[in-house]
């Protein structure tokens, strides 16, 4: 019984063995092709390299193939979260607390980088614009959340009248605290839902929830949602800013993409 | 075997002489290959999952149904532990190092490796006919008296004979199966149906669980269940007795 069994495994894991070593080729070279057209079609996040890069790309990669134009659910006026949670802040710096003893009238957001015209806006003109308002969720990537009603004007119209270079694939924007600064992708810095927002639930927006200024991505965790916003630089590369990561949080060791 | 365990440098480094050595084959396999590997892969994923999640769950430790939750609203439960916050209301008068970025990272990673293996296995065992075999209870068993009795007979800690030995009884394979098509799927689910982005696209995916707090408290407690899950197959194939009935 032994010898033609035998002879039948060998020629079976001969084929086999042929058949794995085109498999792995073809594997090889798919993903080399695969990285490529990632690379291209700006599937790749700034955090892909290091022992999580295959995780944080194929995340990245899937939703934004998924998920580039939906909007984020929006809610009825009743389920409003009453009181909304706020976040713990550090102290707030000399310079913070100068311009809100003006009432934040001198409050500017610069907008500069791959821009035909940089500007420097302050609440009032950014007021000027159209106010958009959403009813929309700010989920912490600690697991609590809150509903609430955020008004502001869309990035997008700022983008527009700043007038982004084509080439722009990122926008990096700053908080006046130190160490607080993040980035975004073109699709999600000209989603209609991401709000330069400065009022929230009817009101102005409450310094504890990032008031004056604070950058709403509702598609994204609270992190992405930087308070005290202050400055945007559009750019087609993140290595000019900082480590290269993307952000703050990035460096701390969070995924640069949190819409997990 | 036992020369290559004491001189083990001696036999990878002369690989011509070992086929001249046939031993005799005293040890039958009774899953494929491709069953093995899958099998390892998802439980270096669940361990890796489930340490993750556990740190992410730290942060906050409160767990909420509906639509929104915070340390502001009434909660369904709570775990009386010390969080990783100090913002969360814990009764505790230290907080814990916050370890989520990695926690974070590993989870999406390891979510992904046992996806993407799940969606292997799930191909291979409809191919080859290892789930109708394999898992889906026989006909002769799909009686109150067959699942009382493999109940009894597993309460009793009944040894199965050499022929049982081979293939799982009732109570593995209904096991099995509640873990594959269950609840694997549902950790899964209610996982995505906590992304902010995934939920945009696919809004249907949070809104029948009742919202996103709900589909967080779901997600912890599926893992719960598979945590037991696995504990008690654990128990049934690390018995002594089933491995020895497979040895010829």
């Amino acid at each position: 019984m032994s010898e033609p069994s035998s002879r039948k495994i060998s020629k079976l894991s001969r084929r086999k063995l042929i058949a794995t070593g085109l498999t792995a080729a073809a594997g090889v070279a798919g993903v080399g092709v695969a990285a490529r057209l990632a690379q291209k079609y700006g599937l790749v996040p700034p955090d892909h390299g290091g022992i999580w890069g295959l995780g944080e790309t194929l995340t990245y990669a899937s939703q934004r193939l998924l998920t580039r134009h939906s909007l984020a659910r929006e809610f009825s006026r009743s389920q409003i979260s009453k009181p909304p949670f706020a976040n713990e802040l550090e102290p707030f710096t000399d310079e913070f607390k100068r311009l809100q003893a003006g009432g934040f009238a001198d409050w500017r957001l610069s907008v500069n980088g791959m821009v035909a015209r940089p500007t420097s806006f302050s609440i009032d003109q950014l007021k000027s614009y159209p106010a958009h308002n959403q009813i929309t969720m700010l989920q912490c990537e600690e697991g609590w959340s809150y509903i609430a009603e955020w008004i502001g004007v869309p990035l997008s119209q700022v983008l527009q009248t700043v007038e982004v270079l084509p080439q722009a694939r990122y926008v990096v924007y700053f908080s006046i605290e130190p160490d607080w600064w993040e980035s975004i992708d073109m699709a999600d810095a000209l989603h209609p839902q991401t709000l330069l927002t400065y009022g929230m639930n009817g009101d102005e927006l409450p310094v504890g929830h990032g008031g004056p200024l604070r950058l709403r991505l509702p598609r994204q965790v609270g992190y992405k949602n930087v308070k005290f916003i202050t400055q945007l630089a559009v750019t087609d590369s993140l290595k000019g800013f900082g480590k290269g990561l993307g952000g703050a949080n990035a460096e701390g060791g969070y995924a640069w993409y949190a819409g997990i | 075997m036992s020369d290559s365990a004491y001189i083990p440098s001696a036999a990878s480094a002369v690989p011509a002489a070992v086929p001249t050595v046939v031993p005799a084959k005293t040890v039958a396999s009774r899953h494929s290959a491709l069953v093995r590997v899958t099998h390892w892969i998802t439980a270096l994923c669940f361990l890796a999952l489930l340490v993750s999640g556990g740190e992410i769950v730290i942060s906050h430790p409160r767990f909420y149904w509906g639509k929104v939750g915070n340390d502001l609203t009434p909660t369904l439960f709570k775990l009386h532990i010390p969080a990783s916050r100090n913002l969360v209301p814990t009764g505790y008068k230290y907080v814990l190092p916050d370890q989520n970025g990695w926690s974070r990272y590993l989870h999406f990673q390891a979510a992904w490796v046992v996806v993407l293996t799940g969606l292997l296995y799930l191909i291979f065992g409809w191919l080859t006919g290892h789930f109708r075999k394999s898992l889906l209870p026989r006909r002769a068993d799909l009686s109150w008296r067959a699942l009382s009795t493999a109940i009894v007979d597993h309460l009793r800690f009944e040894r199965p004979s050499e022929a049982e030995a081979w293939s799982y009884n009732l109570l593995q394979r209904l096991a099995y199966l509640f873990v594959i098509f269950v609840l694997f799927p549902l950790v899964i689910w209610t996982g995505l149906a906590m992304s902010p982005a995934f939920v945009s696209a696919f809004p249907a995916t949070v809104n029948v669980l009742g919202g996103q707090q709900s589909a967080r408290t779901l997600h912890f407690s599926s893992r719960c269940l598979l945590c037991s899950s696995c504990w008690s197959t654990w128990g049934w194939f690390g018995s002594p007795d089933s491995r020895a009935a497979c040895e010829r």
